[in-house]
């Protein structure tokens, strides 16, 4: 099992650079490369394949990649899109089948807290730093 | 222009009103040990960067599948309910690990169980070819041109291997190539979602 | 035979370094005299050594001496010049060689030219630069050995790979690495200056050059950077908040707060703790970075040959350093309190409230960055991307570009917000002008921020001339105003990137045109085109801005044989108010190409506003250099004189 991690994980650590071996010779799917005719939605889609993750890169979200897994998606994104679904019931409908792991935007909940709360901790733990550093009352 | 008042006194003096620093010159140490508390975890734990599908226990999403393959059926959903658990395997003739675990595939199927293929992204002579090369283990073979079932069931790659029983439901996901030492696992899972 | 002698050189120097630890801390006793001349040349001496040692692995690339086991991994005797001397840090043995070679060389660049440092805080950070470059040689030699050979010599080279195979990899890595390791400076410097117990002006008036050289090289490193995957990406993107990107941001904006705060200290005897502090931490970050890049832990485009057990041997590097220059600090601390006070509204504070903002960023990134690692520990998977750091880091950004606009005409020590509130006036009314005019344009919320708030800084921080013989204003002056000037235009490139690009996705056959933005774009044809070690394939696209007459453009998309991969070649065509950005995609099965074109108005502005703040830090540079061996000359003058007048 770990052997076959490692020869996966060389596989994907190739992943942006696109080996010539263990690529599908199929050709992408229809909206992989193509924008929707309405502008609206398309500004929609794309703003939400940006902050999709591509599940066999690296570190690349579907709208940056090139794999065809990604191109999948975001035939899948935009379709939906051009059905109606609204963005976040599309990322909802992914985060089911992945986990927060398919969204960069972090989701919030017991473990991600943190993250959100951190902007306020950090500026009460510097204004307490900073309190009684500033000299009061008389000026030069 | 800024003013440069001479180097006096560079250190306050006792007499000079100088705040003590106080806790707060522990905090970076602090914060450093917690970093590498953190890290020591990141290099102790085993590198594993499959992404798990979260659809286990959920049952298999509505699908109809195309055959892949002019020796056997298409696939979908129904296919799965009414009957006994089955294993669904994700793969595709351009996959080297999926024609590693042909053999494991066969063991499989000589026990007794029963696997069900979904072909991502392949073309007809490929797979064709593909099954001759490496055995056809496979009770039906779906076409799966754009990961459209992949997706809908939160399988990331190829090849994995879902147990599905008999109302449907996902009970078990194997990631990457089955191997012998899985053989028996497998059939043990399949066993379990048929109780 | 080369190899053999680089490796024996560098063990050389790697016991040059001990020596120099060694007599550094003698030295430091009263007993150990002696001690003291032996250390600047012995730093000097070793700077060299460690130089000669990285031409030796350099000329093994060049000559692609295949019996040399990195060269067989990472080089290919068909590869252009370039980038064989390029590929000699484009993997991870060697780029701990350069590592290793600046470090040294900025420690005998300090040891030969540095005059003004008390002698013992200097004898005590050259030992400190030592004893943290012994633990990269010991990294080097004992583990990442680049002069090791091969028990067969190769046939053949296995390759760079080819998304490396470009201009980006000859200026990236080494302007960077300069930046990183040249924090090293400032690191040994505060922890020379935690154990003579001596922070004050004159450290700070001493070390200030040093940060700003760093700095320099940094922020120019991160700049290519962005602007290398810009363009080689194939996407448009410059930034994605990759743990490497952050990896050289978090160093970045660390020695953005200790320049500032050096400067204060020099000026106003005051940020002692805060100096130190962040001279330790400018460097850590520099450490952290390199681990996280090449231990593995974390996803990344950027994947080096990634190694657990490498990982671990720098960890146990950063908790020697980091933890032991931390534990000194807070044992210290007591002796570098606060100095002069200042009022809430004055210069100092408006710096201190801006060193906070740039470590809110700092801390925002690191653990931004680490999360996926927490989550990990409860069994969840999660991504922290450009969604999250670029609202959050802006809660911390735009508070900190407002006081960076009013902060350089606040009066040091105590000021009046009454006094410079009429000054602001016009910055403000841009401000709010600005961002109400974009977000009424349908722009979203951060670009027309920062397309208000970046407009304002760019007038705001012309202001501190005002007044002035702009002849006779001194050259760290014109430095900040250009720097300053710099990040509004690189945020006012960032919001209309953000707000304004188009992209067109077109599939289309010879002879067919698509519009994107004010430019219409015909596919004239494909031709196969080979180079050194590629072959490809050519589109010309015919552009006409707003019909007007065509510029040819070719994207390629290139195939490498060693190793084996693929890379698109995008082509950008530069105009003053945008870029047009072309690639050529895929043949569908129906014959037509696909193609992805951009219109990104005033994009170039991201990178210009870089080397425009990379350019205002080297005026500053200049000027404080001149103005030290100005003062040099005349102290030396008037000694030479009194020795005269006394005989």
């Amino acid at each position: 099992m770990r052997t076959l991690g490692s020869v996966v994980a060389a596989f994907l650590a190739l992943a942006p650079l696109a080996p010539v071996a263990a690529q599908d010779s199929m050709p992408p799917a229809p909206y992989a490369y193509r924008q929707l005719p309405d502008a609206a939605q398309e500004a929609k889609a794309q703003a939400l394949m940006e902050t999709l993750r591509c599940l066999k890169c690296q570190s690349q979200s579907i709208a940056d990649s090139d794999a065809s897994m990604a191109g999948d998606m975001r035939n899948e994104v935009r379709l939906r899109i051009a059905a109606g679904e609204q963005p976040e019931a599309i990322r909802a409908w992914l985060i089911e089948r992945y986990g927060d792991y398919v969204s960069y935007t972090p989701q919030l909940n017991t473990l991600t807290w943190p993250l959100f709360a951190a902007p306020a901790v950090i500026l009460v733990v510097a204004a307490l730093l900073l309190r009684g550093r500033f000299r009061r009352g008389r000026k030069a | 222009m800024t003013a440069s008042p001479p180097d006096s006194a560079p250190n306050p003096g006792p007499g000079r009103e100088s705040r003590r620093p106080g806790l707060a010159r522990w905090l970076p140490l602090i914060l450093f040990a917690g970093f590498l508390g953190l890290v020591v975890y990141g290099l102790a734990r085993p590198d594993n960067r499959e992404v798990a599908s979260t659809f286990i226990g959920k049952p298999i999403p509505a699908f109809a599948l195309p055959p892949a393959s002019d020796e056997r059926p298409g696939l979908d959903n129904a296919h799965f309910t009414g009957g006994k658990p089955r294993l669904l395997n994700i793969f595709a003739s351009w996959c080297v690990p999926c024609a590693v675990e042909a053999p494991q595939l066969a063991q499989l199927t000589a026990a007794g169980a029963e696997i069900d293929g979904v072909a991502i992204r392949d073309r007809k002579d490929n797979l064709a070819r593909f099954l001759a090369a490496n055995g056809n283990p496979f009770a039906r073979i779906g076409k799966d041109d754009l990961s459209k079932v992949q997706i809908g069931i939160g399988s990331s790659g190829v090849p994995e291997t879902f147990v599905v029983d008999a109302r449907g439901v996902i009970r078990y996901q194997h990631i990457g190539a089955i191997m012998p030492d899985d053989v028996p696992m497998i059939l043990r899972k399949l066993k379990e979602a048929g109780q | 035979m080369i190899a053999e002698l680089g490796l024996a050189i560098l063990w050389m120097a790697a016991a040059l370094a001990v020596l120099q630890l060694v007599a550094g801390a003698l030295a430091l006793r009263p007993q150990g005299a002696a001690m003291v001349g032996v250390v600047r040349p012995v730093a000097v001496a070793q700077g060299l050594m460690v130089a000669l040692a990285f031409a030796a692995l350099v000329t093994l690339f060049v000559t692609t001496d295949l019996s040399v086991k990195l060269v067989a991994e990472n080089s290919h005797s068909a590869k252009p010049l370039i980038f064989k001397i390029a590929g000699t840090w484009g993997n991870h043995e060697g780029s701990m060689l350069l590592w290793v070679t600046i470090m040294s060389l900025a420690g005998a660049f300090v040891a030969l030219v540095e005059r003004r440092l008390a002698e013992n805080t200097l004898l005590a950070t050259l030992a400190a630069q030592a004893f943290v470059s012994l633990g990269f040689y010991a990294f080097l030699l004992l583990a990442s050995n680049p002069f090791a050979r091969l028990a067969q010599p190769a046939p053949e080279g296995a390759g760079l790979n080819p998304l490396l195979q470009d201009i980006g990899l000859a200026f990236h890595p080494p302007t960077l690495y300069v930046g990183y390791v040249g924090l090293s400076i400032a690191f040994s410097f505060a922890v020379g200056a935690l154990i003579t117990r001596d922070v004050g002006p004159a450290f700070a008036r001493a070390m200030r050059p040093w940060v700003l050289g760093a700095w320099i090289f940094l922020t120019v490193g991160i700049t290519a950077g962005s602007y290398w995957a810009y363009y080689t990406l194939g996407w448009g993107g410059w930034w994605f908040w990759d743990p490497v990107e952050n990896a050289s941001l978090m160093p970045w904006l660390a020695a953005t707060a200790l320049l500032h705060s050096v400067s204060v200290l020099a000026a106003r005897n005051a940020l002692r703790a805060w100096t130190v502090m962040l001279g330790v931490v400018a460097f850590s970050m520099s450490m952290v970075g390199t681990f996280l890049v090449r231990s593995g832990i974390l996803t990344s485009v950027h994947a080096f040959a990634v190694d657990p057990a490498r990982g671990s041997f720098i960890l146990v590097l950063l908790a020697i350093y980091i933890g032991g220059a931390l534990l000194l600090f807070g044992l210290r601390a007591g002796t570098v309190t606060e100095g002069a006070r200042f009022a809430p509204v004055s210069r100092e504070a408006a710096l201190v409230f801006n060193n906070v903002m740039l470590c809110g960023i700092l801390g925002i990134v690191l653990m931004g960055t680490l999360y996926p690692l927490v989550t990990e520990a409860f069994g969840v998977k999660v991504s922290v991307g450009p969604p999250y750091f670029n609202p959050v880091s802006a809660v911390f950004a735009l508070p900190m570009v407002v006081v960076m606009a009013v902060g350089p005409i606040l009066r040091w020590k105590d000021d009046g917000a009454r006094r410079v509130a009429p000054v602001m006036a016009v910055p403000a009314l841009i401000a709010l002008a600005g961002t109400a005019a974009a977000l009424l344009a349908g722009v979203g919320v951060l670009p027309a921020l920062g397309l208000g708030l970046g407009g304002a800084l760019a007038l705001a921080s012309l202001l501190p001339l005002r007044g002035r013989n702009l002849r006779r204003t001194p050259l760290p002056t014109w430095g900040m105003v250009v720097a300053h000037f710099g990040l509004a235009v690189a945020m006012l490139g960032m919001a209309s990137e953000s707000a304004f690009s188009i992209e067109r996705l077109a599939a289309l056959n010879p002879g067919e045109t698509r519009s994107v933005g004010p430019y219409t774009l015909t596919l004239d044809r494909i031709d196969p085109v080979a180079g050194p070690n590629w072959t490809a394939l050519q589109a010309s696209v015919s552009a006409r801005y707003d019909g007007g007459s065509a510029v040819v453009l070719q994207p390629q998309a290139r195939v490498f044989a060693n190793p084996p991969g693929t890379r698109t070649e995008s082509a950008l065509l530069t105009r003053w108010n945008g870029q047009l950005y072309v690639v050529l995609g895929e043949e569908g099965d129906d014959g037509r190409w696909q193609m992805r074109f951009w219109w990104k108005p005033f994009v170039p502005l991201i990178w210009l506003g870089g080397l425009l703040v990379g350019l205002g830090g080297l005026l500053a540079l200049v000027g404080r250099v001149a103005r030290d061996v100005k003062r040099l000359v005349a102290i030396d003058k008037i000694a030479f004189r009194r020795e005269r007048q006394g005989r």
